[in-house]
């Protein structure tokens, strides 16, 4: 592998941790947003804000990470890619204002309207963020962003037909991957009743996640017919043929309750799709540009390359600390104690770890 | 030199954005870098000394911090995609001499979200050695990132590290980039300006609650505090920005006609304060003989650049650039007159000055410690000017010339408003909760403060 490998490899990486991850997150507002009225759906906003409160910001950091890589590994790229998307871009970066602002204050507010604003930007801009980034992926999947600055056109080029599937896709894997994990945290937190109703979130959203899936790939065969070949026919068929398998496998996990496995294939499932469509398009960024052609000088990718490989050994034991230290019981769940972590919101105080 | 198809509108608008964002952020900044030891120190005397409120001003002052983190982790985002969406000429050509800063950046911030989050959600988790330890990356991971990001600022005004061929970066070494001459002046100057906005920033809310009467012992730690490391810091800041002056006047000679209104090269230049600059000369300035000689270069007869050394189209916007140097200066002297007020009086009788005019001045000195932070970061920025990359590459050069970049100013710009409404009345509602009369065993056990 050369160093421009190793380097797309890191960001490819990269981008599946945020899709796994900060997905989630994302998924978490899409089931609080529809999760129903103040008091019929408070239970399950405790539950999302439970899971999601202490990891978002550092899941949110992949984002950082994907784009650093990408000005720093492949600048040309980045640069024809934010040029020419400058619209779904900048409306991805205010849902990300909106959605960690707006959970933020949710958390420190105590009267109901105030969480009720703050619970609804963050609501919201949950779906939107991940819509329009789903739409700069079908965007560069189906060779609409040009290489040069704007080259493209700035309407059509996420205004089509395969960004419209592949926003709604974002979305979907995002509610998808938040349900399955919820399920989990749910029983662990001996709330069966939650853990039902995500189940059966889950298995809606997977058989969504599919439904899309497959509307995706139609739409790519007359839209991008070289990388509906790859993935049909070419070597990027395994990861699909995965995908395909760890989807169904997930329902019938989800469907046994087996929801610690299911988490599992639900990533495959995810990964999957990322991967196949990343071998897919491989080794051509854009329209023209091979990854060799626009990768940064070789001091710079050894560079880079060299202080992420250091920062890993800081970054990943750090990182499973911090899940490991929240997906463990409290101290205090096996008490009978009115509140709980004190560090919640009087609302959640209300329900017992 | 404006690419073909650029509206100057739309030039405009993209440095608008910019600056918003980045004038926003930069303030939250400052609290993310500067805040976690003061927060960490409190609660460290809490278990060191048993005074609970100690342990009581840690638990609220990290609650505002986690506020404050979560808007500068989202504000701090859109920079990053901003670098490409307004600045695509910037970032397709150099983007990767700048790269491993903003890596190392990442790695950095990848640390602070993570122990933050342990920190602020495992308060009841942990027991107490292991939860403060669990803040030490935080405050080590903040000054960090704060130096790699100034670093990549630092390259825009000295660029080293790489030569151009045929439109493309060759022969780039990342780590001098990283280490241009400019690093060490710059990464200095805004670490101490950082904490010495959460210092004054976190005193004066404290100084306001005492002029209205509330002088309990919990209310005097919560100023003294991080007072006096704002205090403490400030002195040093003064010598660091005389330094940083000094290599402007050496490495930025167009930058400091500009902050000083020179225009005729001469020697024995005198230091203006105040005044405007009008066709071509600067006029109703107080004049101190020989004075910009003397502080620039260290001799009352040497020598300063003046603008007409250069066309007008390669200068910066003088009054702009004079007045927040103007601006910045005098207000670090007011801040540096009022730690020695402080000063003094500790030395005297180990307390804060008794006249409500200290007071008075206290509550002021987080908003003028922001404006002096901004006045600074106008004069590196906007004295940068007309070059995004001093003496290379010209702001209008690289900006996005795709049409409608003014539209999303303005959508960007009612968001920041918006943002800003919720911040500033998120942190008056966390304020105004009511403190507990006597300390709870709940800032241990983790219940609710309320």
């Amino acid at each position: 592998m050369s160093l421009a490998e190793i380097m797309l490899a890191a960001l490819w990486l990269g981008l599946s941790a945020y899709v796994l991850f900060g997905g989630a997150d994302f998924g978490g507002g899409v089931w609080d947003l529809l999760a129903g009225g103040t008091h019929r759906g408070r239970d399950q906003r405790d539950l999302v804000m439970h899971s999601i409160g202490p990891i978002w910001e550092a899941n949110h950091v992949w984002l950082i990470f994907v784009i650093v890589l990408m000005w720093t590994g492949i600048p040309s790229v980045f640069a024809a890619i934010t040029s020419t998307l400058y619209i779904p871009l900048t409306l991805a970066a205010l849902g990300i204002i909106a959605r960690g602002a707006g959970f933020a204050f949710r958390k420190a507010s105590t009267d109901l309207w105030q969480q009720r604003l703050f619970g609804a930007a963050f609501a919201f801009s949950s779906v939107v963020t991940p819509f329009f980034l789903g739409t700069a992926a079908g965007a560069i999947a189906s060779g609409r962003v040009p290489p040069g600055i704007a080259a493209g056109d700035v309407m059509s080029a996420w205004l089509n037909p395969t960004s419209a599937v592949s926003g709604a896709l974002a979305v979907g894997i995002a509610a998808y991957l938040a349900a399955v994990y919820l399920t989990h945290d749910a029983r662990r937190g001996r709330r069966q009743d939650l853990a039902e109703a995500f189940r059966a979130r889950a298995l809606a959203a997977g058989m969504m996640v599919g439904l899309l899936a497959t509307a995706g790939l139609l739409v790519l065969r007359g839209d991008a017919p070289g990388l509906f070949t790859e993935l049909t026919t070419g070597r990027a068929l395994p990861l699909l043929v995965l995908s395909v398998a760890a989807g169904l496998v997930s329902l019938v996990l989800l469907w046994r309750r087996t929801y610690l496995a299911a988490r599992a294939s639900a990533a495959l499932t995810v990964l999957g799709l990322l991967w196949g469509w990343g071998l897919g398009q491989y080794p051509w960024l854009l329209p023209g540009v091979t990854l060799d052609q626009a990768a940064a000088t070789r001091p710079v990718l050894a560079a880079t390359l060299g202080a992420l490989a250091v920062g890993a050994l800081i970054t990943l034991p750090s990182l499973w600390y911090l899940y490991a230290t929240f997906q463990r019981p409290t101290p205090s769940a096996d008490q009978d104690r009115p509140h709980t972590t004190g560090d919640d919101t009087p609302a959640s105080g209300r329900r017992r770890e | 030199m404006v690419q073909a198809g650029v509206v100057v509108a739309d030039l405009a608008a993209a440095r608008m954005q910019m600056a918003l964002s980045l004038g926003w952020h930069i303030v939250i900044a400052c609290f993310g870098v500067g805040m976690p030891a003061i927060v960490l120190f409190a609660e460290w005397r809490g278990h060191r000394t048993g005074d609970a409120h100690f342990r009581l001003l840690a638990r609220r002052w990290a609650r505002a911090m986690g506020v404050l983190f979560a808007v500068g982790a989202v504000s701090g985002t859109i920079l990053s995609f901003e670098m490409g969406l307004l600045w695509p000429g910037l970032m397709g050509t150099y983007g990767e001499v700048i790269g491993l800063p903003f890596s190392l950046e990442g790695i950095a911030f990848f640390i602070e979200a993570i122990f933050l989050g342990i920190y602020l959600y495992a308060w009841d988790r942990l027991p107490p050695v292991p939860h403060m330890l669990s803040a030490v990356p935080i405050v080590m991971a903040g000054v960090a990132s704060a130096f790699f990001v100034v670093t990549a600022n630092a390259w825009m005004q000295q660029p080293t590290g790489f030569d151009v061929a045929g439109g493309r970066v060759v022969a780039v070494d990342p780590w001098a980039a990283m280490f241009n001459p400019a690093t060490p002046p710059q990464t200095a100057h805004m670490i101490l300006a950082a904490f010495m906005v959460a210092g004054f920033g976190m005193a004066s809310v404290y100084a306001v609650a005492m002029l209205r009467g509330r002088r309990d012992r919990y209310h005097r730690l919560g100023f003294l505090l991080p007072f006096t490391v704002a205090a403490v810091i400030t002195p040093v800041q003064v010598g660091v920005g005389d330094w940083a002056a000094r290599f402007v006047a050496d490495n930025q000679p167009v930058k400091l006609a500009a902050m000083e209104g020179v225009y005729e090269s001469a020697r024995g230049v005198p230091l203006h304060l105040g005044g405007v600059a009008t066709g071509g000369e600067m006029r109703y300035a107080l004049e101190i003989p020989n004075g910009l000689s003397l502080l620039a270069h260290g001799d009352p007869q040497a020598e300063v650049m003046g603008l007409n050394e250069v066309p007008a189209r390669d200068r910066p916007p003088v009054n702009v650039v004079h007045w927040a140097f103007q601006i910045m200066v005098g207000i670090g002297v007011a801040l540096l007159a009022l730690s020695a007020w402080f000063g003094l009086a500790w030395r005297r009788r180990r307390d804060f000055p008794r006249s409500r005019w200290f007071l008075r001045a206290a509550s002021l000195s987080g908003v003028a410690s922001v404006l002096a932070l901004e006045a600074g970061w106008v004069v590196t920025e906007v004295g940068r000017q007309p070059w995004i990359v001093y003496g290379v590459l010209r702001v209008s050069e690289a900006v996005n010339p795709a049409p409608g970049l003014a539209y999303g100013f303005i959508l960007v710009a009612a968001v920041y408003a918006v943002l800003t409404a919720g911040t500033v009345y998120v942190l008056r509602l966390m304020a105004r909760r009511p403190v507990p009369i006597a300390p709870q065993e709940s800032d241990v056990t983790g219940e609710p403060v309320v």
